[in-house]
């Protein structure tokens, strides 16, 4: 019992409401919300440390005893994302200050971006599945307003996408939660797992899995689902656009990953062989997107279904290596997807166009957010002494020892392409003779402080690629508890 | 009474996913009102249609009928009362913004070139 573990939800919760009052005082809502981002992170590093020395931390909410009341459970998994998530914060905040213009500031923006935090550190946290509906509608609604925000027609067209697909998707994440409570009457999710464990998944099980796996798939972009996301994330600004790639689709893999290590896993030759399929498809089609367009942002966001894919492989291949080389990836895709985000918004705000084409020579002007960028790059491919090399290594081991070398090389083989793409970018935008660049005079902003949050994202990233050895310690506490999900039933259920 | 109950949530999602598929805006938003209807009335049904006092602790009967899952609808219903009225209001504003509720005419792909 510790009431600690309740901080990431409510802090973001009451900062979000006390900014509610602050609307027209932008500068009172700046130095707010990052007062509270900075505590955001002291809480969230206190926290893994907690679970690193006492074990998996839960929280009765009323002190009402587990299967009855909500608990809130942080094992090292939900520490870890909810520290990579307040980090993303701090930096797109301060990203924030000099990029979202005034009118979308005072019209509720630092309040919103609070109440999707809340949301998503709530779906990292809870320990009851009806729980995580209700974060993750807070999570979505939040989402749909800022996606909004502004109402250029762009926004409207595309809002009006995204919120039907999430309408469906939470529709039918509510079928699915109904079925389930029929068959083993109980919402916590650890009392959920005893009790599929005792009549050992009957095949109503299995279907109720896969109905998870397609919701979880709508919100977290695999193969057949996807389709909503490329226009979706296309309209909205990019400090916005940085927080929506780098946090919502890894809430949807996070909730897979927890569904099917924790309740599912009893017929893994059926469902995770489904998601294997399903993995292998994300892959190729995300590489195919990546090459196909000469926009940046469009590369990037089909580099998040990339990443997706390569998360999900790893899960389905459901060994200790795979879960852990997953977890590692997707802490790392986190801080360099929206460290990209934000370097190719610099860029856009640079040239005044997202046409990789019309750029060019950049590096003469702007070496260092040349640099940044070609750091954030070779990241993202996983070149050995950064970020995305340990994650992808162990998914790959992990896939070789279960047998999948046909996936395993398609992991590798998408790598290249990921890092043709970006090079790409870098080529255009980066190399070449100095262009000429139309832009209206309220565009011609310095932009200078905008480094600032990147550098503090790459820096993360670069500090996590060469301390791989030390995350891992980390990281194999959470991959314990995924493997054992007795440890994560005991530690709710124990009273 | 539960299979009485399961054919009719079958037939709303049926016409759910008609309207959805349709190109006006408008039939959409009342395809997605019916699809909240329907998964409703299906927490209600896999919840246990049996006989049963009101969940009121002052009626002293002997059974009740669960009172968990009534909590979870309702719980549902004000979410999706929540999402519907900011989708009417985000479909007016883009009617009167883009001038067409045809889904056609919002596809976009012009506007990436």
């Amino acid at each position: 019992m510790n009431n600690f573990v309740i901080l990431p939800i409510l802090l973001p919760l009451l900062t979000g409401i006390f900014l509610i009052f602050l609307a027209r005082k932008v500068n009172a809502q700046r130095v707010v919300s990052l007062v509270s981002a900075i505590i955001s992170i002291v809480i969230a590093i206190s926290l893994v440390i907690e679970v690193k020395t006492n074990g998996i931390q839960v929280m009765q909410a009323s002190s009402w005893d587990a299967p009855f009341g909500i608990s809130i459970v942080a094992d090292m998994l939900s520490s870890l994302l909810v520290l990579v998530t307040s980090i993303i914060v701090f930096s797109v905040l301060i990203y924030s200050f000099k990029h979202i213009d005034e009118g979308r500031e005072r019209f509720f923006y630092y309040p919103l971006v609070q109440f999707l935090i809340v949301g998503v550190n709530g779906a990292f946290l809870t320990g009851d599945i009806f729980n995580l509906f209700v974060f993750f509608e807070v999570m979505l609604m939040s989402s749909y307003v800022l996606l909004v925000i502004g109402g250029t027609k762009i926004q409207l067209r595309e809002t009006i996408k995204y919120l039907l697909v999430n309408v469906i998707a939470s529709a039918l994440f509510v079928v699915a939660v109904a079925l389930l409570y029929s068959v083993v009457g109980t919402l916590n999710i650890a009392d959920i797992s005893q009790r599929i464990a005792e009549i050992d998944q009957p095949a109503i099980i299995t279907v109720i899995a896969i109905l998870f796996l397609v919701v979880f798939g709508l919100k977290g972009a695999i193969f057949p689902l996807y389709v909503w996301m490329p226009g979706s994330y296309y309209a909205p600004p990019i400090p916005i656009l940085a927080l929506f790639g780098a946090l919502l689709t890894k809430v949807g893999i996070y909730s897979i990953l927890r569904t099917f290590t924790t309740l599912f896993y009893h017929h893994p030759e059926y469902t995770h062989s489904i998601m294997l399929y399903l993995a292998i498809l994300t892959i190729i089609f995300g590489c195919i997107g990546v090459l196909a367009y000469m926009d940046v942002k469009k590369i990037i966001i089909y580099n998040i279904v990339v990443a997706i894919g390569v998360i999900l492989f790893g899960i389905s291949i459901m060994n200790t290596e795979s879960l852990a080389g997953s977890v590692m990836y997707t802490l790392h895709d986190m801080l360099i997807k929206s460290a990209l985000f934000l370097l190719i918004g610099m860029m856009i705000a640079k040239t005044g166009t997202s046409n990789m084409k019309r750029m060019g020579g950049l590096m003469h002007q702007y070496p260092f957010l040349g640099w940044l960028f070609f750091i954030a790059a070779i990241s993202l491919a996983g070149v050995p002494p950064f970020s995305g090399f340990a994650g992808k290594l162990m998914i790959i081991q992990g896939a070789f020892k279960a047998g999948h070398y046909a996936g395993g090389l398609i992991v590798l083989f998408s790598s290249l392409i990921v890092l043709y793409s970006v090079m790409r970018i870098f080529i255009y935008a980066f190399w070449g003779e100095k262009k000429e660049y139309e832009l209206a005079p309220e565009q011609k902003k310095d932009t200078r402080f905008l480094l600032l949050p990147i550098s503090i994202l790459i820096a993360v990233s670069i500090a996590y690629g060469i301390g791989s050895e030390a995350v891992y310690t980390y990281v194999s506490d959470a991959v314990q508890v995924l493997t054992n999900p007795s440890d994560y039933i005991q530690a709710v259920l124990k009273e | 009474m539960e299979i009485l109950m399961s054919i009719v949530v079958g037939i709303l999602f049926t016409i759910a996913t008609y309207l959805v598929l349709s190109k006006s805006l408008l039939r959409i938003i009342v395809g997605t009102g019916i699809l909240s209807h329907a998964a409703h009335l299906l927490i209600l049904t896999m919840g246990g249609l049996k006989q049963g006092a009101v969940p009121i602790l002052s009626e002293n009967a002997k059974s009740y009928v669960d009172p968990l899952p009534q909590a979870l609808i309702l719980t549902a219903i004000v979410i999706s009362f929540g999402v519907t009225s900011f989708f009417l209001v985000l479909a007016y504003r883009s009617y009167q913004e883009l001038g067409t509720d045809n889904m056609d005419q919002l596809r976009g792909n012009k506007s990436y070139e």
